[in-house]
């Protein structure tokens, strides 16, 4: 019964967070970077689409994806906390990327295995675009730790900042564990081995020290978030608000 | 239920298949490998499509266009989305790499199964003039599927069609 909502959690991840890199198209440090990040950004609203409409058609309701995507409040979305962040910093929107492609990476090649049909063909494309993600962003980890005092000093400073939203990823909530015990999605907490790996290997390029966890923030399956989420559904809903039901 | 009219099955797929990618003119849905098979049911030609990556967004144009040939073949038309197994750049019949490489565009290094290490880097052959002193400028080109790279020995920028 709750696995549409636990499909609805993923789906929120990758719109948020899809949204945000977008954010910075035309305004990169540099075309190939602007380039690069709505392409990363379309893999992971494509992913966020198919995921809504399943989630849609489990619920039962109507609801398409779009009707899940813009006419939900910001208590209503379960996007965990860290993909949310505001990009601030080129350093902090890059570690952003890695963290969650890290995470993503190793989901989705458990998920190939899932017993839901959709999940395992969303699986099989998604796990490798995040390898993709995990080399683009983990490069730039390391060109801007192992780079000039100012570059290495950014970077530290996104390491301090998001440290504090990684735990959440691991946690999963009601409805995600009921989804893991049917075999629909994994289970979250194994996957801290190889996310561990892989931020290991590259903190070490890069010359960055992973600080130690102290206050993890919660509270995004909850539907409680930081005050960032609600500006940007602000600016990603207002369109489809103020013409209900526009078609071109 | 599955009812192969005189020719019917046949003519529809031949329809299908010389439908041209909308961002790569040079090959077709077919020599891509994403038009995976067309059935005539009931004298509904129904056609099975599948995205490159998950964003792509020529997926709805290409749907549409297909949709378009079958009907312009005389079908009823109806597409199909199909999600599984996912597409990999393997499923590029040779016919479609040559077109890639005549086109300017270096297809994918096969194949998708060897590149999988974090950081493992490939040699790309210039489309032009065959050298594979490349060198890769950009992780993202003109598309989602492509990258952008240089020619070291014939100065030559090509994109080169990601291996996934």
């Amino acid at each position: 019964m709750a696995v549409w909502e636990a499909l609805l959690e993923l789906a929120d991840d990758h719109l948020v967070l899809g949204h945000r890199i977008s954010e910075w198209c035309g305004h990169a440090p540099m075309l190939e970077e602007d380039l690069a990040m709505p392409n990363m950004g379309l893999d992971l609203i494509g992913t966020a689409r198919t995921l809504y409409d399943h989630a849609g058609k489990l619920e039962g309701k109507g609801r398409s994806e779009d009707d899940l995507a813009y006419l939900r409040d910001e208590r209503e979305y379960r996007n965990c906390l860290l993909v949310e962040r505001p990009n601030e910093d080129f350093a902090l929107t890059m570690l952003r990327q890695f963290y969650f492609a890290a995470f993503m990476r190793p989901y989705w090649l458990a998920a190939l295995k899932s017993t839901d049909e959709t999940v395992r063909g969303v699986a099989g494309k998604a796990e490798k675009e995040m390898a993709y993600h995990i080399r683009h962003a983990g490069e730039w980890v390391i060109r801007l730790g192992d780079g000039t005092e100012e570059s290495a000093a950014r970077m530290r400073d996104a390491v301090e900042a998001l440290h504090i939203y990684v735990d959440e990823l691991f946690d999963s909530s009601d409805v995600a564990r009921e989804a893991e015990a049917h075999g629909i999605l994994p289970v979250r907490a194994d996957l801290r081995d190889a996310w561990d790996r892989t931020v290991a290997e590259v903190f070490a390029e890069a010359f960055l020290d992973q600080p130690k966890a102290a206050y993890p923030q919660r509270g995004g399956r909850e539907g409680i978030h930081n005050e960032a989420l609600g500006h940007l559904l602000a600016e990603m809903q207002v369109v489809h608000r103020a013409h209900p039901g526009a078609r071109w | 239920m599955t009812v192969c009219l005189q020719g019917g099955a046949d003519a529809a797929w031949e329809a299908a298949a010389a439908v041209p990618d909308p961002e790569v003119p040079c090959v077709t849905v077919a020599d891509l490998g994403i038009l995976r098979w067309v059935r005539v049911e009931d004298g509904v030609a129904v056609a099975g499509v599948t995205p490159t990556y998950s964003g792509c967004p020529a997926v709805l144009a290409i749907e549409l266009a297909v949709e378009a040939a079958l009907r312009d073949a005389g079908f009823e038309a109806r597409i199909e989305r199909v999600l599984s197994p996912p597409w990999t750049t393997d499923w590029i019949t040779e016919e479609g790499r040559e077109k890639l490489r005549v086109y300017g565009i270096a297809p994918p290094v096969k194949s998708s199964g060897s590149i999988r290490s974090l950081f493992g880097e490939v040699t790309v052959a210039c489309p032009k003039c065959g050298s594979s002193d490349t060198e890769k400028l950009s992780e993202f080109g003109s598309t989602a599927c492509k990258a952008h790279y240089r020619c070291r020995a014939c100065a030559e920028p090509f994109d080169y069609f990601k291996c996934i």
